[in-house]
């Protein structure tokens, strides 16, 4: 008997792609590039600098099709990477794109879709006559750069003292909850302004103010989760064969609640970026002359109080607001096909 | 009940008394010293004074003893009433507050007057049908406009209403003391922030009430579909966003410096912010001493009214 074998279609070079270890090289290729690049400045030969950048441009494509792919059942989610990728495609490509320099002060107060100096302006000038369009593309770079990390930051920092404190509890889980909620009772700002007032305005600076200000609400809420898995059988399980607490932590609770805290990941990237800009305009945050949005909206703000030269201000305004807004879509759309699941 | 306050109480001294001291200890520094000196007596006079004068000028400020010291007695102050003096403005520290939380709470009040009506007509009517058009474009829109953040929302009002319609002054500095008009774009822009939040909150409780057996029962009994949203759903859909609004105190009070700052509004968080670039040491202690006690206090008011609303909780 001819028993035909139908072999399933090879899957498309897209599909073998969606592994989570294809997914993470591929993560890693497009973000160690980008903040070697911002974090490196002063340190890196500025010729080299550029190449470095290379290999992530083609990674964040392939991410961008993988998330539109993976995730089309939710309009929502796929809008909201649509906004975080294309900026983050920006801050990849800015040193490739015939821009002019950011620093560069051309003709001061043209204004959008204007020529002066014989020079095409698409958005404008600011007061120092620094192309507009080029400050904005390159103003994302620190903005994403040191939104993403110091968040990376306070997960690390707030997953370690909840599993600490959820699954080993006693005096550990007394100690690490009373401090958490000392940093959580004093107000977010105060805590940021007194941080960074201290510590003096930087990026780094940023991400250990950040760390102080979020980590305690990730503690609660990874500390709750491991209350709830550790009475699980597997743990017992583990429990019995005689594995060590850290290796439980690690092995066993760890995975199981990534989960819920990715869909909180994706909310606080949000907030995160929301404080790099409010602190970048008080003047605690990242300094000029480099382009950022805060600083925009900080420079604009003293000179830019008119109808004829309010783009100045909206331009970064709606900038930061899109990449917000793709932030917290992601995170609708996530939380919405999860719910599903 | 009253054994969970006076808990709640002694952790609120417990965490002042930390952060005041963490506070002396971080504007201890020689840095902050010399801010305040320069911002004093000049650059000239400054680097004109020899270590000896400094040191003189120090004792005559009380700069010179150790921090243990200055929060001993600034705590033996607090309890006297004595809040300490201002460096930068040169006044005492307690009026110079009680001032700016007047102007905050102004704020604050207009803002819960507009949003809290708004937000929770539009979360009821949302939670009442699930999936109805209105929820659907109410939610879209509610995430839209808590995503815009506070000072891009700032700046979109101020572009549009003040320097392209010109209806509202762009600045609410109030120099000619006060003027309704000049709050209007603060109070605006908080509520455009704000509310979202709340009306989502607002709708996912609704939402859950309106699934629940007593509803249904209640639908089915024949009653008017509009007094069993008026008499059964809403007293209960409407205890999680009560707590929600009260937590929203403690955000108006200190979480608002961006909006202060940019409409140059004299609020509590503006002065905490100068203070704190000044070095202003006992107008940041007495900030941080009123966010904290309102912080606590709001979560406090919300465990009670939660628990005051929600008979379950009560009786259990």
């Amino acid at each position: 008997m001819a028993v035909t074998t139908i072999t399933p279609p090879a899957p498309s070079l897209l599909e073998r792609m969606k592994t989570p270890r294809n997914i993470g090289i591929l993560g890693a290729l497009a973000w160690l590039p980008l903040m070697t690049y911002v974090m490196g400045t002063g340190l890196i030969d500025e010729s080299a600098r550029n190449i470095i950048l290379l290999p992530a441009i083609p990674a964040v494509a392939i991410l961008y099709a993988i998330a539109v792919t993976s995730w089309k059942e939710s309009w929502i989610a796929v809008l909201g990477v649509s906004l975080v990728l294309f900026w983050f495609f920006m801050a990849v490509t800015a040193p490739f794109l015939p821009l002019a320099d950011p620093n560069a002060p051309i003709a001061p107060f043209a204004t959008p879709f204007s020529e002066k100096k014989d020079i095409f302006f698409w958005l404008g000038t600011d007061f120092k006559g620094r192309d507009m369009l080029s400050r904005v593309i390159w103003g994302c770079q620190r903005v994403l750069v040191w939104g993403v990390t110091a968040t990376f930051v306070a997960y690390v920092i707030g997953t370690i003292f909840g599993l600490i404190a959820g699954y080993l509890s006693g005096w550990w889980d007394e100690f690490i909850s009373f401090f958490g909620n000392v940093l959580l009772s004093f107000p977010v700002m105060v805590l940021f302004i007194v941080i960074l007032n201290y510590l003096g305005p930087s990026g780094f600076n940023i991400v250990i103010a950040v760390t102080f200000a979020s980590a305690p609400a990730i503690m609660r809420i990874v500390r709750g989760l491991a209350l709830d898995i550790k009475t699980r059988d597997y743990v017992f399980a583990a429990q019995t064969r005689g594995e060590s607490a850290l290796w439980i932590m690690v092995i066993e609770l760890l995975p199981n609640v990534r989960g819920p805290i990715i869909v909180d990941a994706c909310l606080r990237l949000g907030y995160t970026t929301v404080a790099i800009t409010t602190l970048t305009f008080l003047g605690l945050g990242l300094q000029p002359p480099d382009a950022d949005w805060g600083l925009m909206i900080r420079e604009a703000a003293k000179v830019a109080m008119l109808w004829k030269f309010a783009y100045m201000l909206l331009i970064p305004a709606l900038a930061v607001s899109s990449l917000i807004l793709g932030f917290n879509l992601m995170a609708d759309g996530l939380r919405e096909m999860s719910l599903r699941d | 009940m009253f054994k969970l306050i006076g808990r709640r109480l002694i952790q609120m001294l417990l965490i002042i008394l930390v952060a005041s001291l963490i506070l002396f200890v971080i504007f201890d520094t020689d840095d902050f010293k010399k801010r305040i000196a320069l911002a004093e007596l000049g650059n000239f006079g400054l680097s004109s004074m020899t270590e000896e004068s400094y040191q003189d000028w120090l004792a005559e400020k009380g700069l010179d003893i150790a921090f243990h010291q200055r929060f001993l007695k600034w705590s033996g102050d607090v309890l006297t009433g004595d809040l300490g003096h201002s460096f930068e403005k040169d006044t005492a520290v307690g009026p110079l507050v009680l001032d700016r939380l007047k102007n905050t709470g102004l704020l604050a009040l207009f803002v819960f007057a507009l949003m809290i009506p708004i937000s929770l007509t539009l979360g009821v009517l949302g939670g009442m049908r699930e999936g109805s058009g209105l929820d659907r474009s109410l939610t879209f829109f509610s995430v839209f406009t808590t995503s815009i953040p506070e000072i891009a929302t700032a700046i979109i009002l101020t572009v549009v209403l003040a320097l392209g319609l010109g209806w509202l002054p762009a600045k609410s500095a109030m120099i000619n003391g006060f003027d309704f008009k000049q709050l209007i774009l603060p109070v605006l822009t908080l509520v455009v922030y704000d509310f979202g939040y709340v009306a989502r909150m607002t709708r996912a409780s609704m939402a859950e009430v309106m699934t629940s057996q007593y509803i249904r029962t209640a639908v089915l009994k024949g009653l008017p579909y509009r007094r069993v949203i008026m008499k059964h759903a809403l007293r209960n859909a409407l205890i999680a966003p009560f707590t929600v609004i009260v937590l929203q105190l403690n955000w108006l009070l200190s979480g608002v410096v961006v909006v202060e700052v940019f409409f140059e509004y004299k609020g509590f968080g503006k002065l905490l912010l100068e203070a704190a670039l000044f070095g202003d040491i006992y107008v940041v202690q007495a900030c941080t001493l009123v966010a904290v006690i309102v912080a606590v206090l709001s979560q406090i008011i919300s465990d009670i009214g939660y628990t005051f609303l929600n008979p379950r909780i009560r009786f259990a």
